[in-house]
């Protein structure tokens, strides 16, 4: 996937290069500039660099430019790259045109989502765990989702992490509110409990050495490093967030990588009075662009003044949103039937033999390798090193784009993250080009 | 058994809105029978909950209390769950939802069919895509740009395609933060107070104006036409304009939104203009706020095509930033909109964005021209509003009284604010037969 930078020249034209957090143009640029007299929101000058993703992206393209008949292999942000199955897109399509049809056309459907689907949901990922339609919503992704979780939360709460993690939890709290600065040294904001996880503690956090704080954001497996948290692991987080009387923002959006395991944090008993759950249909079946996720708040949940979480979210909902896509929703429908989710699988699969034909690549360099069999992500560790020399040199001298570890929190600082998606061929092709550069 | 009472569930009738739910003292209600007295006029929910749980559990998570300050629920669930109740008290009624502003009829097949074919595509190796750029695929972005702000000076980059421009608008709040201050027309789309109640611009609601504290409501009335009296608005850091209005109807003239944009331009505001309704101007009016000269340094601009084109369910839109509009440091706002796009949203729904590509290509164009035709069917020319006044009554007492007598859908008035406190608001958007049943209803009710 290719996201262009998408800034020309403003009339001033200093405002756009890099960006220090106060800017003013000089005299000798200004082009008649006229500023109004609204203050830049102080929490996006907060934010220290773009958005990783886009940065990624953007370095491919500078590379590809550079090496204009190099095949760059991207093994960077995790997309997925196999076709849609037939059975899905062909619902989707019909769907379509349907709406064509005055028997068939739909205009706003229910914020929360279509009921069939919140049903599905609710009966194919929490089956036996409680969790009826009622509390699932529907939505058009995991990234947003968080967003709208942190505007429900508002800047009052203190937020824990894992480190490394999805950056979009640190930067969503950073733009809430919710964080104080960043703090170059260690390379954190300040008011956010990072919980380290390392090979050290097998990427799980020492929580009794973790302070309390409202929302523990938790994502199993773990983007970057693959973890999938043992059943003994998500009990004792569980009864860490009940001590503490805190919510967990538990993220699944990889479950289905999961070979054994726990996948839904409502598995463990309690769960229920304290974990949201988000997920996604992206890493599911290839719905990266279709647009497609859910969060589950269960009744139980409650605010320190009883009032249901549940009830703010659906407000949160019906206000800031109105609903995902309704093709995409049917579209979701069709990967919950039988035969589509047995066709999503199949997808899944191919991206876990991805995985372990990376494992082995680099396990076979000597490399401490984790994640991989229970994610479609690769954790390779570099001692010593800067994951963004390890980054450049890597894109560099065999033009296969990563993610260094660095852009998930400090904790990722020596370490590289590789995806397992892409085309079978690729990988095999990425995994030559590593032995023979690493070897 | 606990009873979960959904907080957008009880409006009273009357206008004043209802103090039920400021209260946060929702314990564990024995529940034997659905009905509860007093003022609650939605549906109860009773949850079993499981007995080992009877002393319910709480965390020690303090509410946000931004939401605490909203009296009700959003008002579209409010008027579904009112037409719902009439709907089951009147099993037989031919109900006719003349409420919500939801389009009714289909999408033309040129747009479907290239929807179908983006669905299909997706099914292939060439045809595959997965994560498309957030601020949208770059053909839509140039196409949207060049069919409707041609020769206005917005480039394909100042245009971010979203999923709808109710969540644009929440975007925009979190963009500006909680420190701004706004200011709204009254009546207007309840979207932009309500958003701006949750990200924490506003104080406290006070009942006997009906508004929230700190945000300036700029009333819009048949006295003034409509336009807010500029001279008596305070200042605001914001200001949340939509022309053709809803639900007034009212288009702003060339000359009204000159004024509007010389008064941004004196305060040092941003207009966020939201022009979802734009392309139902028949007459000169503008469609959009940058055809007024200075508009870009002081405007923004929201956009739809749920109303275009049936999208209501699609979701689909777009918001404009122009490269010159910058903050009080000289920060280009459009930068700091791309960070929040990328970092609180992951683009709008590629099989949507298909659709949005043939909606703008000159076919499309043409296939929905035609629908426009069918929808214009009220005395306003330039808005698929009607804006009906009675004077001296109170809206939900008329909206109650019209549902019950005619069984047709409205929207009371003071949903969009005190400023509609006495109107009623009637869609356009409905199959032809129903629209003009609901015109003999009305005659019949009124005569």
């Amino acid at each position: 996937m290719h996201k262009f930078p998408t800034f020309s020249l403003t009339p001033c034209k200093t405002m756009l290069q890099t960006i220090p957090s106060t800017m003013k143009a000089q005299d000798k640029d200004r082009v008649s500039c006229y500023f109004t007299k609204v203050g830049r929101n102080a929490n996006l000058e907060r934010l220290q660099y773009n958005y990783l993703f886009p940065e990624i992206s953007e370095r491919e393209l500078r590379h590809i430019k550079k090496y204009p008949n190099a095949k760059v292999i991207s093994l960077g942000i995790g997309d997925t790259t196999e076709p849609i199955p037939e059975i899905i897109a062909s619902s989707m399509a019909n769907y379509a045109r349907s709406l064509s049809t005055p028997q068939g056309y739909k205009g706003y459907g229910a914020e929360q989502g279509n009921k069939d689907l919140r049903k599905a949901v609710a009966e194919t990922f929490y089956k036996d765990m409680g969790i009826k339609d009622s509390e699932v919503f529907i939505s058009d992704g995991s990234q947003c989702d968080i967003s709208r979780l942190q505007m429900l939360f508002g800047s009052n709460v203190s937020i824990a992490v894992q480190d490394p993690s999805f950056p979009a939890y640190i930067d969503t709290g950073v733009i809430t509110g919710q964080t104080g600065d960043y703090e170059k040294g260690s390379g954190r904001y300040q008011n956010i409990a990072y919980m380290e996880c390392g090979p050290e503690n097998n990427f799980f956090p020492d929580l009794p050495k973790t302070d309390r704080t409202d929302i523990i954001f938790f994502c199993s497996p773990n983007n970057p490093t693959g973890h999938a948290s043992s059943r003994e692991q998500l009990e004792q987080l569980v009864e860490f967030a009940q001590q503490n009387g805190s919510i967990i923002v538990y993220d699944s959006a990889y479950a289905v990588y999961i070979t054994d395991g726990p996948r839904s944090i409502y598995e463990i008993p309690g769960a229920r009075k304290v974990a949201i759950e988000v997920s996604s249909f992206s890493k599911i079946a290839g719905f990266t662009g279709v647009r497609l996720g859910w969060t589950v708040v269960p009744k139980e949940l409650v605010y320190s003044n009883g009032f249901p979480v549940i009830n703010d979210f659906n407000r949160i909902v019906c206000t800031c949103f109105n609903g995902a896509s309704n093709i995409a929703q049917a579209g979701g429908l069709a990967c919950l039937s039988s035969d589509g989710f047995k066709a999503v699988l199949s997808n899944v699969n191919y991206y876990k033999e991805n995985a372990e034909i990376l494992m082995n690549t680099f396990t076979s360099l000597g490399l401490r390798v984790y994640g991989g069999v229970n994610a479609p992500y690769v954790w390779v560790h570099f001692p010593g090193s800067n994951s963004w020399d390890v980054f450049n040199e890597i894109l560099e001298k065999t033009h296969i784009i990563t993610v260094p570890g660095s852009g998930f929190g400090p904790g990722g600082r020596e370490f590289i993250r590789v995806t397992a998606f892409s085309h079978r061929e690729n990988i095999l092709e990425a995994s030559e080009r590593l032995r023979s550069f690493l070897s | 058994m606990s009873v979960i009472i959904h907080q957008n569930l009880s409006t009273s009738i009357s206008s004043s809105t209802s103090t039920f739910l400021g209260h946060n003292n929702l314990k564990s209600i024995k529940c034997s029978n659905v009905s509860i007295p007093g003022r609650i006029s939605g549906v109860i929910k009773c949850v079993a909950t499981p007995s080992a749980e009877k002393t319910a559990y709480k965390t020690k998570v303090s509410r946000n209390e931004n939401m605490g300050k909203l009296q009700a629920g959003y008002l579209f669930p409010e008027i579904a769950r009112r037409r719902a109740a009439h709907m089951l008290k009147y099993p037989d009624a031919q109900v006719i939802s003349l409420g919500i502003g939801d389009t009714t009829e289909p999408i033309p097949e040129v747009i479907t069919s290239a929807m179908a074919k983006r669905s299909y595509a997706l099914s292939t190796v060439e045809g595959y895509t997965g994560y498309g750029a957030e601020q949208g695929e770059k053909q839509l972005r140039a196409a949207i740009a060049k069919t409707y702000y041609e020769n206005l000076g917005i480039e394909e980059d100042d245009i971010f395609v979203s999923d709808g421009a109710k969540s644009d608008i929440s975007r925009l709040q979190v963009l500006f933060g909680s420190k701004v201050t706004m200011a709204v027309q009254d009546p207007s789309y309840p979207a932009y107070v309500d958003s701006s109640v949750i990200l924490g611009q506003t104080g406290q609601f006070q009942k006997d104006v009906e508004k929230y504290g700190n945000i300036e409501y700029m009333k819009c009335t048949p006295e003034n036409g409509f336009f807010p009296d500029l001279s008596a608005i305070r200042r605001t850091d914001i200001i949340f304009f939509c022309s053709p209005n809803n639900p007034t109807g009212y288009a702003a003239s060339r000359e009204q939104l000159t004024r509007l944009v010389e008064f941004a331009k004196e305060n040092g505001s941003i207009i966020v203009f939201d022009s979802a309704y734009a392309l139902y101007i028949s007459d000169d009016n503008p469609r959009s706020i940058f055809e007024i000269p200075g508009a870009k340094e002081v405007s923004m601009e929201v956009s739809s095509f749920s109303k275009y084109a049936g999208f209501t369910g699609v979701r689909l839109g777009w918001t404009a930033i122009p490269k010159e509009l910058l903050y009080s440091d000289g920060f280009p706002v459009a930068k700091d909109f791309n960070r929040i796009v990328c970092t609180c949203f992951n683009g709008a729904s590629n099989i949507a964005q298909a659709g949005g590509l043939a909606c703008v290509s000159p076919e499309g164009i043409k296939s929905r021209h035609s629908i426009r035709l069918v929808l214009r069917y009220t005395e306003e020319k330039n808005a698929p509003y009607v804006w009906i006044y009675f004077p001296g009554q109170s809206s939900w007492d008329v909206f109650s009284e019209i549902l019950e007598k005619t069984h047709v859908v409205t929207t009371p008035g003071s949903g969009f604010g005190p400023g509609g406190e006495g109107f009623i608001r009637v869609s356009a958007f409905g199959h032809r037969e129903n629209v003009l049943e609901a015109c003999r209803r009305f005659k019949q009710l009124y005569k």
